[in-house]
């Protein structure tokens, strides 16, 4: 099984820390997972992790998005991050290039709207800025994510 | 890529919705669709609009937003319309 992590902009601090928390989840599962951002997101991620523990593939979100187009690579499960508009964006690219699972990761402090427009994905969401509890709260609510893919 | 921002730091809506109701010849293809060396992003299907030998598309940052970009057409005018999706 395959998954993905797509990450937009860093700025809000609970990416990173939620990032390497699913990746955890994810990787005790057996998945083999890649995490796909632009160069601040990876960063932040590889400096976290600078063993890679967690994190075992990282790769450019535009050239992700261009492979996912080429058809050269696809998943079985799919968490796009989203505190804004942008990541809506990303969102309905890979739903329709991918015929992986979708799980909308969704946090900061405007929620509500990016909830409605996440319709069709599976939905992780919480006010969280600096503090990823409750969205930890969420993951852990979730047993089995390789069940998603059945 | 020379371009010219016509709509900064929008949502995809708004500039989905700028360029239906800015401009005549518009195309619509979908995500991931290959211009420019680019690959789109956004809620499919995408506008994209031909205005002067231009094209007006478009265009996602994860930090920014997204912007509409006048860009030099070139050969992807050409491709645009004998490839069109759909005419708005």
């Amino acid at each position: 099984m395959k998954a993905l992590l797509m990450m937009g902009c860093p700025e809000l601090p609970v990416q990173t820390a939620v990032a390497l928390y699913i990746a955890n989840k994810l990787n005790n599962e057996g998945f083999e997972v890649t995490s796909a951002g632009n160069k601040a997101a990876i960063s932040l991620l590889l400096n976290s992790d600078p063993e890679k523990h967690y994190i075992k593939k990282v790769m450019d979100l535009d050239r992700c998005i261009g492979a996912l187009a080429e058809k050269n690579m696809d998943f079985d499960l799919c968490f796009v991050f989203i505190h804004s508009d942008s990541g809506i964006s990303y969102l309905a690219t890979v739903s329709s290039l991918s015929k992986a699972k979708t799980v909308a990761v969704i946090f900061g402090k405007d929620i509500e709207p990016l909830i409605e427009r996440s319709a069709g994905s599976v939905i992780i969401a919480a006010k969280a800025v600096h503090n990823p509890m409750p969205l930890r709260a969420q993951i852990d609510g979730v047993k089995s994510w390789a069940a998603l893919t059945k | 890529m020379n371009y010219e921002i016509l709509l900064p730091n929008s949502g995809f809506r708004e500039c989905a919705d700028f360029i239906k109701k800015n401009f005549k010849e518009v195309y619509y293809v979908p995500a991931g669709f290959k211009i420019f060396d680019n690959y789109l992003v956004g809620l499919p299907p995408i506008p994209l609009a031909v205005d002067a030998g231009d094209v007006i598309m478009p265009y996602v940052k994860p930090c920014h937003g997204c912007f509409v970009l006048r860009v030099p057409g070139g050969g992807e005018v050409e491709r645009l319309r004998k490839g069109k999706v759909g005419e708005g």
